[in-house]
């Protein structure tokens, strides 16, 4: 990924490198805190959407309700770790079958760099829960403290009543939240309604309320306390998405060629940017767009919203601070090259852009991986079987002789039974001409075939004996198939095994 | 030290001083509340050692203990199981395996028993060993092999010393002590290999036939088919606890040999006793 070269110095809002003696330079920089300023526009709105969206869905999923019969749990989406058990909606997914959520991580992981690849970070910027809870506290604090320049006031004036007051009234709402964080999370694990009732009667577990501190108080350090300093110094994520992105990625990117050299709005022979600093004093990470690409930028665009306001004020073309490729960028910026500010190297600029190219070879491969998993986790889900039958054959010993010399061997059949079926399997064994079979303990159905039980949203198991009568001819190993039938004939599950023998 | 700072010029950031052949290191500060986690995480386990066993001899101030913890866990887990195991203590075998619920606890129970207490002589899965340790898993039972007498051999043993009660006989040593010549005893084992019609010489099996009659048919029966009360085994089956060869069985009417198996009343809970002979006839389907 090529860097916008920034024909600029310090970044805005920060200290200017002191210019003391070298080995002063400490080890540790104090935190710079930012005070975002409030912007309204397009990008804002949908930042808006998308969080109450998120929110919406976070705390009303679970108390959907849903109906799955008699001693069954009636939530919607649980995640049920004392019975093992997954729910969602009418799926219903055990320990064994992992591998679905496995499959939902991979599908995640590929779209995400999908869309990273094609537009840049738009789920740090928009959809990614420090965003958005931050946004939300972000608010808060603007409610009640007041919009940026208040709120330095209030930072830097003394620490009187109203000082305390409203700093007071903020972490208390923050702690709400975040307390309505943690429980929306321990709702997941636990039947929704009960637990909260549970919770704020004292009547919860241990673990119940260690969770819910857990991510009650997570939620009110990172969202109300650390902010930017999650994305820039605790996400792995913004370290290694420059991967992901290329010189057609749409980024938020600050158009130089056309904002150089800055000045008064008013003043001859200068760019559009008026260096106003309203992309600054809107960053929720506090730096400057004009600096170039960063580590830091999350990609909001909430400076395009800012930037935007200002064009419009003054009568200039939006468009400053845009969703650009880098490619476009240098584009327009080797069209431009030494012409003068102006509408005419605005328009020039402008014509030297082409639409991105959403289709490469990365984008391609990004796209077939997806393809290929959610093609494969599909097919899985759709063949997935609701009984299975596993087979473990005795292994000491072997086969057992009998007194009459017959050769007999044993089997552990398990009926993994995933419905609230109960009625009872035929069990049919196909083997060559002479082999028995006998079930302990296992009723007969009309035809003589043993009736194996099976439990309802669980696992049975059966001692299964064959026997081969003395002077029967038998290989050392005999291939067989166990095959259970449902009440109507038809083969419910069926599992291949074999007959071992002495070797002949 | 590091003695070359000097500001780099592309940056504007300081250099930590250190060279690598001719790579700099830039110094970029990191936040100083990452160096307050550290320092929190110093903290964190000094109060840590202080409250947990952190050193031998040092208990801890929470009193928290793994070893007890486990024994707490244990106990919980007997404390569950009680009701299940007064009622295992309580019922015969026979009405065990006929509750499902009780047979599945008390299956699961006895194979971890059995691998505890049996698995050493009688093999994990039951299939015996050479050398007279009988195989649990087949249709040839020396002392019987309903769910009562399984029970009264665990109970009491084999050989074991331990009561009237026990399974209790001996072979006398035929060829050692000059009860037979050795051509008798040869005779007397063609005669035995005769029973499985594997006999090579029919004159000597006659002759044994009569010789058996007189010495062995008492224990073993008239036409080898053994007696359960003594634990004398059927001579006219597949199973050989010794071996079946000529030489072998010859081996054995000269100076016969005979397993002895421990008394497990006393040793083991009557709940534990009852799982372990449910778990052994479900083996190989009892009888």
């Amino acid at each position: 990924m090529s860097t916008v070269e920034a024909p600029q110095r310090a970044k805005a809002d920060r200290p200017a490198p002191a210019p003391a003696a070298a080995a002063d330079q400490p080890l540790y920089a104090t935190r710079q805190k930012v005070y975002p300023k409030r912007v309204f526009g397009k990008v804002r709105s949908v930042k808006w959407a998308v969080l109450v969206l998120c929110l919406a869905l976070y705390y009303v999923v679970p108390w959907i309700r849903w109906d799955r019969g008699p001693g069954m749990p009636d939530q919607a989406v649980l995640v049920d770790m004392w019975n093992a058990r997954l729910f969602f909606f009418w799926i219903e997914i055990w320990p064994q079958e992992i591998y679905f959520l496995t499959g939902a991580l991979i599908i995640g992981a590929f779209a995400l760099f999908a869309v990273s690849s094609l537009f840049g970070r738009l789920w740090c910027g928009f959809t990614c829960p420090q965003t958005v809870w931050t946004d939300l506290f972000m608010l808060v604090e603007r409610w009640i403290q007041g919009d940026r320049n208040a709120r330095m006031k209030l930072d830097q004036g003394p620490r009187d009543a109203n000082y305390w007051a409203r700093k007071g009234l903020t972490h208390f709402v923050w702690l709400l939240i975040a307390a309505a964080t943690g429980g929306a999370w321990v709702m997941y694990f636990n039947d929704a309604p009960t637990v909260t009732r549970e919770i704020l009667t004292g009547e919860a577990t241990v673990k119940v309320y260690f969770f819910f501190a857990l991510f009650s108080g997570f939620t009110y350090l990172l969202a109300g306390w650390a902010r930017e300093q999650v994305c820039t110094y605790m996400c792995p994520w913004p370290r290694f998405q420059a991967a992901m992105l290329d010189e057609n990625s749409l980024v938020v990117t600050y158009r130089d060629w056309r904002g150089e050299p800055r000045g008064k709005a008013k003043a001859d022979n200068v760019g559009d940017c008026v260096d106003c600093y309203a992309c600054v004093h809107v960053c929720p990470t506090g730096i400057d767009i004009r600096d170039g690409q960063q580590l830091e930028c999350i990609g909001c665009g909430l400076c395009i919203d800012a930037c935007d306001a200002v064009m419009a004020k003054l009568g200039r073309p939006k468009g400053l601070i845009a969703f650009e490729t880098l490619k476009n960028l240098a584009a327009s910026r080797a069209a431009t090259a030494g012409m003068a500010p102006g509408p005419e190297r605005h328009a020039r600029g402008m014509r030297a852009r082409s639409v991105p190219r959403f289709v490469r070879p990365r984008t391609l491969l990004y796209a077939g991986a997806l393809g290929v998993v959610s093609l494969a986790m599909l097919t899985a889900f759709l063949l997935r079987s609701t009984l299975d039958v596993t087979v473990l054959r005795d292994r000491a010993p072997l086969y057992v002789r009998l007194a009459d010399g017959g050769i007999r061997n044993a089997y552990t059949v398990k009926i993994v039974n995933k419905t609230r079926e109960e009625s009872p399997l035929a069990l049919v064994v196909e083997a060559p001409e002479g082999f028995r079979v006998t079930v302990q303990n296992a009723a007969e159905d009309g035809e003589g075939r043993p009736l194996l039980t099976r439990r309802a949203d669980g696992i049975a198991q059966h001692r299964v004996f064959i026997t081969v009568p003395p002077g029967q001819r038998l290989p050392e190993s005999t291939p067989i198939t166990f095959r259970l039938l449902d009440p109507g004939g038809r083969v419910a599950a069926s599992r291949s095994t074999a007959f071992l023998g002495p070797r002949p | 030290m590091p003695t070359k700072i000097e500001k780099d010029s592309l940056t504007g950031t300081d250099t930590t001083g250190h060279e690598w052949d001719g790579l700099k290191e830039l110094n970029t500060p990191l936040p100083k509340w990452w160096l307050w986690t550290f320092y929190a995480t110093i903290a964190f386990s000094a109060v840590w050692m202080v409250v947990y066993p952190s050193f031998p001899g040092w208990r801890g101030t929470s009193g928290w203990i793994a070893r007890e913890a486990v024994m707490a866990e244990v106990e919980a887990a007997n404390a569950r199981n009680a009701p299940m195991m007064e009622r295992l203590r309580q019922a015969t075998p026979a009405a065990i395996a006929a509750d499902p619920e009780l047979r599945a606890f008390a299956v699961a129970g006895g194979r971890v028993a059995f691998a505890n207490n049996c698995a050493g002589c009688h093999g994990a899965g039951g299939q015996g060993a050479p050398g007279g340790f009988p195989s649990l898993v087949d249709d040839d039972w020396l002392w019987g092999g309903s769910l009562e007498a399984i029970q009264h051999t665990i109970r009491h043993g084999i050989r074991a010393g331990e009561s009237d009660e026990q399974r209790q006989s001996q072979m006398p040593r035929f060829g050692a002590d000059g009860l037979l010549t050795p051509a008798q005893v040869n005779d007397v084992a063609e005669h035995v290999l005769s029973l499985t019609g594997r006999a090579t010489d029919e004159a000597a099996a006659r002759r044994g036939g009569e010789i058996y009659a007189e010495q062995c048919a008492s224990c073993h029966g008239e036409r080898g088919e053994g007696n359960r009360d003594v634990g004398a085994p059927r001579l006219s089956d597949q199973v050989w606890l010794y071996g079946g060869s000529k030489a072998q069985i010859v081996a054995m009417i000269n100076n016969p040999r005979a397993g002895v198996m421990p008394a497990w009343q006393g040793r083991l809970d009557p709940a534990v006793i009852n799982m372990l002979a449910v778990f052994v006839h479900s083996l190989g389907g009892g009888e």
